[in-house]
């Protein structure tokens, strides 16, 4: 199949199983018999916003590697946005967090879309490290310093860095695989999503045990065992998506679904420190952009490496 | 009518901005957006205040509604006055009582009596301390007895102040909320503290995490 026939047959899949959801959507909201159930109300507003989601992403898509950029770099605001709300700043922060929206961010970003890697992998790690601390200290309040230095780069961290490694994977030079990156994306994002459909699909049906009640109390050992072995073997099965293997594709999805997990937990954890259920209200039904990517976050950059160190030239 | 234009072009370009960098969202808790005759009184600690009002209200409201601002700040120089005038179409008072040329509260009649809505910070100035809240001046109760029909709308603003603290010309992007209470409407035998008091207490309750501390 050629690029562009695999992207079209990967869409059409992702359209079916959309279709599905609405349809048992509907089904389910028509026999909801003691008026509306607030469950069921949850599952149709996830459903939509994932529709809206596709066609964005796949808008992004359609405008090549700029599209994607520019998506990702949206996300990353968003999420900055986010996280930066829930984090209690001061005054004396002011120059930093506008440095790290209207500076920092950009340049990552711009680093991805020139393929830099020598650059955009050490630059939020080193040079945003030093320089926003350098920032903050001139401003000379040093109430909480540590503290709030500390949670700006633990920010752009999670909101910028990792998830400007998913676009990151455009720049990957793999022989046999040229002009083919996009699909690469869409595994990772596909494998990533799906884990946390399943896993919220394993856990509504068969959900006993809670798996960290102290972090996520619908976090269930079902729902874990069955969302990762289920959103694996999707993994392996999209095999011809990608420069792997089948057993090759099933072990990345496994390592991605197992990051994703764990980072859904260490982002659980900050929420109930901060006293919130949801980072915020961008995606109906699904909370803020951080809740949606939160897995994606932990996975991206490991995935990045696996790749870039075992399939590149 | 160039300059007509230019004021609406400049009020679109206002309202996507502030969405774009505060994801500014209404929660109409205590009211709904209805074309009713209304004082909206909320907190002031930024310039962006009234904006942020002014976002979220639907079309049909905005057209309907005037900030009340100090003519201090915005008859200052011709760019402030544009905004001012024509794009907010700010109800413009002096603040400092020395200066009176007109009784501010016989301006704001003006406009009520015109049919409009007014958004009025009763703080009176901008809140700069750790106190969620500064007590009340005595404006709001004046209006609250002349005009008896109006509601008065509670309306908490939040986190705007660190989107742009006083004295910072680079806003950052932060999530903002706008929660509009239940209207208020002065009792028969209230009092001007009393009423007061209730005001604030019902502007405080809509903060979240009911900060109360002040």
């Amino acid at each position: 199949m050629s690029p562009q026939a695999q992207t079209v047959t990967l869409f059409a899949g992702i359209v079916g199983a959309l279709t599905l959801a609405s349809a048992v959507g509907f089904v389910l909201a028509r026999r909801a018999a003691n008026g509306p159930n607030p469950a069921v109300e949850n599952l149709n507003a996830r459903v939509k916003a994932w529709w809206v989601m596709v066609l964005v992403i796949g808008a992004a898509f359609s405008l090549g590697k700029g599209g994607v950029v520019v998506l990702f770099a949206f996300a990353s605001f968003a999420a900055l946005r986010e996280f930066i709300t829930l984090t209690p700043t001061r005054r004396g922060d002011h120059w930093a967090l506008a440095a790290s929206f209207f500076v920092v961010l950009p340049i990552q970003y711009a680093l991805i879309w020139a393929a830099w890697y020598g650059l955009y992998s050490i630059f939020i790690p080193v040079y945003a490290f030093l320089l926003l601390p350098i920032v903050a200290a001139i401003r000379g309040d040093t109430t909480r310093f540590l503290d709030r230095v500390a949670e700006v780069q633990w920010g752009l961290m999670v909101s910028v860095f990792c998830v400007s490694h998913v676009p990151a994977l455009m720049t990957l030079d793999i022989p046999g695989y040229e002009g083919r990156h996009l699909l690469l994306i869409a595994f990772l994002v596909l494998v990533v999503q799906s884990s946390d459909v399943l896993q919220y699909v394993w856990g509504k049906l068969f959900g006993r045990h809670k798996i960290a009640p102290n972090l996520s109390p619908s976090k269930t050992v079902e729902g874990f065992l069955g969302g990762v072995a289920s959103a694996t073997l999707l993994g392996g099965a999209l095999w011809w998506l990608t420069p792997f293997s089948p057993w090759q594709a099933a072990l990345m999805a496994l390592m991605i679904n197992l990051m994703g997990f764990l980072g859904g937990l260490v982002m659980s954890a900050i929420k109930r420190d901060r006293g919130v259920k949801d980072w915020g209200r961008m995606i109906e039904g699904h909370g803020g952009m951080l809740d949606r990517l939160d897995s994606v976050v932990f996975a991206a950059p490991v995935f990045f490496h696996l790749t870039r160190f075992f399939f590149t030239a | 009518m160039i300059r007509a234009l230019a004021a609406q072009i400049f009020a679109r370009a206002v309202t996507v901005f502030a969405r774009l960098l505060t994801g500014v969202r209404p929660d109409w808790r205590g009211c709904l957006p209805e074309s009713r005759q209304r004082v909206y009184f909320a907190n002031h600690a930024s310039h962006g205040d009234f904006v942020l009002i002014w976002t979220v209200l639907p079309p049909a409201l905005r057209r309907i509604t005037r900030p009340v601002a100090g003519a201090d700040y915005w008859a200052k120089g011709a760019m402030r006055r544009f905004i001012g005038e024509r794009v907010f179409r700010a109800v413009l008072i002096d603040r400092v009582a020395v200066e009176h040329t007109r009784d501010p509260l016989a301006v704001m009649g003006e406009s009520l009596a015109a049919g409009d809505s007014l958004i009025i910070f009763p703080e009176g100035t901008r809140n700069t301390t750790e106190a969620p809240l500064l007590s009340f001046r005595s404006g709001l109760y004046h209006l609250a007895r002349a005009w008896p029909g109006v509601e008065f709308v509670p309306v908490w603003i939040d986190n705007i102040s660190r989107v742009m603290p006083k004295g910072e010309l680079l806003p950052i992007p932060l999530l903002c909320s706008v929660t509009f209470g239940t209207p208020l409407v002065l009792r028969t035998d209230e009092g001007k503290d009393e009423f007061l008091e209730r005001a604030r207490d019902a502007l405080l309750a809509l903060a979240p995490g009911k900060r109360r501390d002040a």
